[in-house]
């Protein structure tokens, strides 16, 4: 019975995993802001952000640090201890997310074997749609425990549209998962690096991925639970100081996490395209870091898309965004899901 | 239908339900993405205020300055005229009889013991300039920089008068900038 003899190595080789991984995702997610706002300029002509340290840097410091100095007010009439735990599961759901997504080939060095990956359970990716769905609680619960209408509406809306979208998103994830037959992100991975990246083979179930994403993250042109200008400001209107900070934090994490989901499922994860870079003989720690590498700018590649979108496409009404969501995207991927087990039960035979 | 062309760029909309292609929006995403991509390598607008300014007209009329001769002597001679050219009425000023003592300070028997102008009333036409008979005062190339109260910007002799030619040798060519005036000895 090895099953409670703890493995201390392991339990450090993991908590260590947890940390980079989160800090990494703290660090992407503030720089994230600073891009949004650099990225934002630059497509309407400007400069942006460039007082705070060389081109403006330390930009993210500064936000952060007067989120923190901002006097925090709960509301009267708010429910005291689910509006503190909106923000705390925003924040959390964000970040674990991140736990199955594998950064990196395997350091592998003789019997040593480091996967850059802290959990690689057999049901990979259902756990990030799981724990995404939860995420929805964080916004549903933020904006209702504020007792403020705007945030109510915005939080239902919110809540809607994360539900809506998790259909087809689910469904054009099912043709990839027809063709790696398998759950596990890092087999998924292993396939497309085998057999090619998927996008290849998925172009249209990539599109309607990509675009329930946007809607999962709350990004333009799917941004109604923070619509600005006619809810005040969405479900965290109420929100303030580290609070709103929480919120609009957890929600660059969940934009860098899903950047990474899509690189893993649809961009051949940490692989390199069109060389074998197994075979070059790298160093086992220089092929690890250069597989996490390729991710990360597969990733970042992602996130200027998210941005690059965000200030091209106006909001969406709400009507239409229903409509685009169980009219046009439900039955597209409906169609992508059977053409792809169809074609797959075709070509195993 | 024989309604005037005002250009030739006129299109007609089209009006016709959209197809189901149409209603993904992929396209048109598609197009409205590479507009503003273009944008991202388009050259910047914005001039970085503090560091990099934007030069001013040849003819730009800025805060007035009480111009001194050669020797540093004020020239206004409390005329008046400049008040009675001026169309916001800004100016005024009280005359006063220079003392024997006094003829370095100013270059004829009269001179300005007050000088005020409203900052606030003033709309730098330069009316003032044109009507001097003694090239006493000028509009230079700064403005009025913001302040705290309306009392600030009326601007007293102390704020106006250019630096001394002799004694602030340096704040006095400053001052002058790139129009130096036709000093007469």
């Amino acid at each position: 019975m090895h099953l409670l003899a703890i493995d201390i190595w392991f339990i450090l080789e993991k908590v260590t995993l947890i940390a980079v991984i989160i800090g990494l995702s703290f660090f992407i997610a503030m720089y994230t802001t600073y891009a949004e706002r650099k990225v934002a300029a630059w497509l309407q002509d400007r400069r942006g952000p460039n007082r705070a340290g060389p081109f403006g840097l330390f930009q993210p410091l500064a936000d952060g640090g007067k989120l923190f100095f901002k006097e925090e007010i709960i509301p009267l009439t708010s429910n005291r201890f689910l509006f503190i735990l909106g923000p705390a599961l925003a924040m959390i759901t964000a970040l674990i997310t991140s736990t199955v997504i594998p950064w990196g080939a395997s350091y592998v060095d003789g019997t040593t074997q480091i996967a850059l990956q802290v959990a690689d359970v057999d049901m990979g990716i259902l756990i990030v749609f799981g724990i995404v769905s939860v995420g929805v609680y964080g916004i549903m619960i933020g904006g209702w425990s504020s007792n403020n209408k705007f945030s109510l509406l915005a939080a239902i809306r919110g809540a809607s549209q994360m539900v809506s979208y998790e259909l087809p998103m689910g469904l054009s994830l099912i043709a990839v998962l027809l063709m790696t037959g398998s759950l596990k992100m890092s087999e998924i991975v292993a396939h497309q690096i085998q057999h090619g990246w998927h996008i290849l083979y998925q172009p249209l179930g990539f599109i309607i991925f990509f675009v329930c994403a946007l809607a999962e993250c709350n990004r333009t042109p799917f941004d109604l639970p923070e619509a600005e200008n006619e809810l005040n400001f969405g479900y965290h209107q109420e929100y303030s100081s580290m609070k709103l900070g929480f919120y609009l934090f957890a929600e660059y994490i969940n934009m860098f996490i899903s950047s990474a989901v899509m690189a893993t499922l649809f961009f051949g994860g940490y692989d390199i395209p069109f060389v074998d870079e197994s075979a070059w003989g790298l160093s086992p720690l220089l092929f690890s870091l250069m597989s996490f590498a390729v991710l990360m700018a597969k990733v970042l590649f992602f996130l200027f898309v998210f941005i690059w979108i965000r200030w091209t496409i106006p909001r969406f009404r709400y009507d239409q965004l229903m409509n685009l969501g169980w009219k046009k995207l439900i039955p597209l991927s409906l169609v992508n899901m059977l053409i792809t087990a169809a074609l797959t039960l075709w070509l195993n035979k | 239908m024989n309604t005037m062309r005002l250009t030739n760029r006129a299109k007609a909309v089209d009006r016709r339900p959209m197809t189901f292609l149409e209603s993904l929006y992929l396209w048109s995403i598609a197009k409205g993405m590479f507009t503003t991509l273009k944008h991202l390598f388009r050259k910047k607008a914005t001039i970085e205020y503090p560091e990099e300014k934007r030069p001013f007209s040849p003819v730009f009329r800025g805060l007035h300055v009480l111009n001194r001769d050669a020797e540093g002597r004020e020239n206004c001679t409390a005329c008046g005229l400049c008040a009675v050219a001026c169309p916001a009425e800004a100016i005024t000023m009280e005359a006063a009889e220079r003392l024997p003592s006094e003829a370095h300070l100013y270059r004829e028997e009269k001179y300005a013991a007050k000088y005020e102008i409203n900052m606030l009333r003033c709309i730098f036409c330069g009316l003032c300039e044109e009507a001097c008979p003694k090239d006493a005062i000028y509009l230079s190339q700064t403005f009025a920089p913001a302040n705290y109260a309306r009392k600030g910007f009326i601007y007293k002799k102390d704020e106006l008068l250019i630096p001394h030619p002799i004694h602030q040798r340096e704040a006095y060519e400053q001052a002058l900038g790139d129009r130096k005036p036709a000093t007469k000895a």
